[in-house]
């Protein structure tokens, strides 16, 4: 089967800078990738190039289509929240969707079942500073999942939390994956995070960016979160972070 | 805080009943009124350049009975809520324009620099040119200084939105300007929108006094006639209306205001 994202040539060049160049990669459906480096490596940007948010400036970027025009091809979860403070948590669930041809009904009806998909059933009718930052990120996840996306592009999505809040929510995360079968890139700077989460862990690095190297993580589900292989995959990954550092690329 | 020897902390100093707000402001006011009583009662000033407050009342009624004072405040707030609604309903739709545009921006960026500074009654020559001693004439000047209250609202409310907020929009698949002004833009701005009508509310009464001066008929109008009477009380007492109607008008204003922000913290 055609990979849902298939990334040939790329490069990008925003501001004078090239970010990323001579770029591929693959991403086959239902898989989980996670994209580690250093930060201004290029690791955000690249997730907009998927979400066609920037331009790129040579190559390819093949994103497969929304499966039925109620649906998006893909959806972003950012790093903060971005609610938007005017609306209710079900208004803001509904947010993408409303651009769907869909009516009001079904898109209520999905909104909310997006909602108790996170846990957050209960707190339609709430506004967003009236929650906490994990009960935030949830909604956040919830307006993505309810525009019922192919791919979820997710830009470092619970850095911002407490440990305690991230370790919940990224079992949550697994959960949801493994319940809807979705396609994720996950940007994380957290090595530990990628391997727990993801089936291949790429490392970008250099400058302008490119891919380091990619990592299978073949440990079985659900995960230990202190698993030696892993552990030990973690450890080599650093490694070749810190070299990709040391031979001049990103901070 | 200091704590006493025993561990126990002195009981909170609350607002006794004469340090208590309303009982302040009251006093205040009484004061207020005594002193400007007793000035006239002293024969400090004569009642005729300052009115003493107890010879209001009586000027009041005979401005009511008469009709007077009902017409006037009809024809001045007739003005005043066609300009503010004119002013404001244009100063928005320029501001969130040029807060959308970087052309219209550029391209506005000279001829709003030169007739910004222009004070708004300086346009009353040709508020008189074009429209006569008009009730126009005066919505007209009321107009023009709330439209720049509103535009520089609006263009600093609009160009502060969260970039972030567009970004998402767009990343939902909303590219179109239409789409993200009604989903992000306009929410976001409206708090800051909101505190440019409100300023214009205030800056639309001194609009109203100073165009009917030249007489067109309304609030203003009446007191400069009755000043060149010397009816200082009767002056008095559309000063006093037009503090009443401006509290009146601010009020409701923000009954609306609260209803539209209800979802801030």
């Amino acid at each position: 089967m055609a990979p849902v994202i298939d990334i040939r040539g790329l490069a990008i060049v925003l501001g004078g800078n090239t970010i990323l160049e001579d770029f591929d990669l693959a991403v086959e459906k239902g898989e989980f990738v996670a994209v580690v480096g250093a930060s201004g490596v290029g690791k955000s940007t690249l997730l907009r190039i998927v979400a066609g948010l920037i331009p790129s400036a040579a190559g390819t970027v093949a994103v497969a289509a929304a499966a039925a025009p109620d649906r998006r091809p893909y959806a972003m979860v950012f790093q903060d929240a971005r609610l938007l403070p005017w609306r209710r948590v079900t208004r803001n669930v509904e947010f993408g969707a409303e651009g769907l041809s869909l009516d009001r009904k079904s898109r209520r009806a999905r909104a909310e079942a997006a909602l108790s998909l996170v846990g957050l059933g209960s707190h339609g009718l709430r506004y967003p500073h009236q929650l906490s930052g994990g009960q935030r990120q949830r909604v956040a996840i919830a307006r993505a999942l309810a525009v019922e996306p192919e791919i979820l592009l997710m830009d470092e999505p619970f850095g911002a939390l407490d440990a305690i809040t991230r370790a919940s929510l990224q079992d949550e995360l697994v959960r949801l994956w493994q319940e809807t079968g979705k396609t994720i890139i996950f940007v994380t700077h957290d090595i530990d995070e990628a391997v727990y989460l993801a089936d291949r862990v790429i490392l970008l690095g250099g400058k302008p960016g490119r891919i380091q190297s990619q990592h299978v993580v073949t440990a079985s589900r659900p995960r230990q979160r202190d698993h030696v292989e892993a552990q030990g995959l973690a450890a080599e990954i650093r490694d070749n972070l810190q070299n990709t550092v040391s031979d001049g690329g990103g901070i | 805080m200091s704590t006493a020897p025993d561990g126990r902390r002195p009981a909170p100093a609350g607002p006794g009943l004469f340090r208590h707000p309303t009982f302040l402001a009251i006093l205040g006011f009484l004061g207020f009124l005594g002193i400007w009583e007793g000035v006239t009662r002293f024969g400090l000033m004569s009642p005729i350049f300052l009115p003493p407050p107890s010879s209001l009342p009586t000027a009041f009624w005979r401005e009511v009975t008469s009709g007077i004072w009902l017409d006037r405040i009809l024809q001045s707030l007739d003005h005043y809520l066609a300009g503010l609604v004119l002013g404001s309903l244009l100063g928005i739709a320029l501001g969130v324009a040029t807060g959308m545009s970087r052309t219209l921006e550029g391209l506005t960026a000279w001829v709003i620099r030169v007739l910004r500074p222009i004070p708004g009654l300086a346009w009353v020559p040709f508020a008189i040119l074009w429209f006569q001693i008009s009730p126009a004439a005066a919505t007209f000047i009321v107009g023009v200084g709330v439209f720049w209250i509103n535009y520089y609202a609006t263009l600093s409310a609009v160009q502060g939105v969260d970039g972030d907020l567009i970004e998402l929009a767009e990343s939902f698949g909303y590219r179109s300007r239409l789409v993200k002004l009604v989903k992000v833009v306009l929410p976001a701005s409206t708090p800051g929108i909101l505190a440019g009508v409100r300023t214009g509310l205030g800056q639309a009464w001194m609009s109203v006094v100073a165009a009917e001066l030249f007489g067109v008929a309304g609030l203003g109008q009446r007191m400069n006639e009755a000043a060149t009477l010397l009816a200082s009380d009767i002056v008095v007492v559309y000063m006093l209306t037009m503090a009443l109607l401006y509290g009146l008008v601010d009020a409701v204003f923000m009954l609306i205001r609260n209803r539209l922000l209800a979802w801030r913290p």
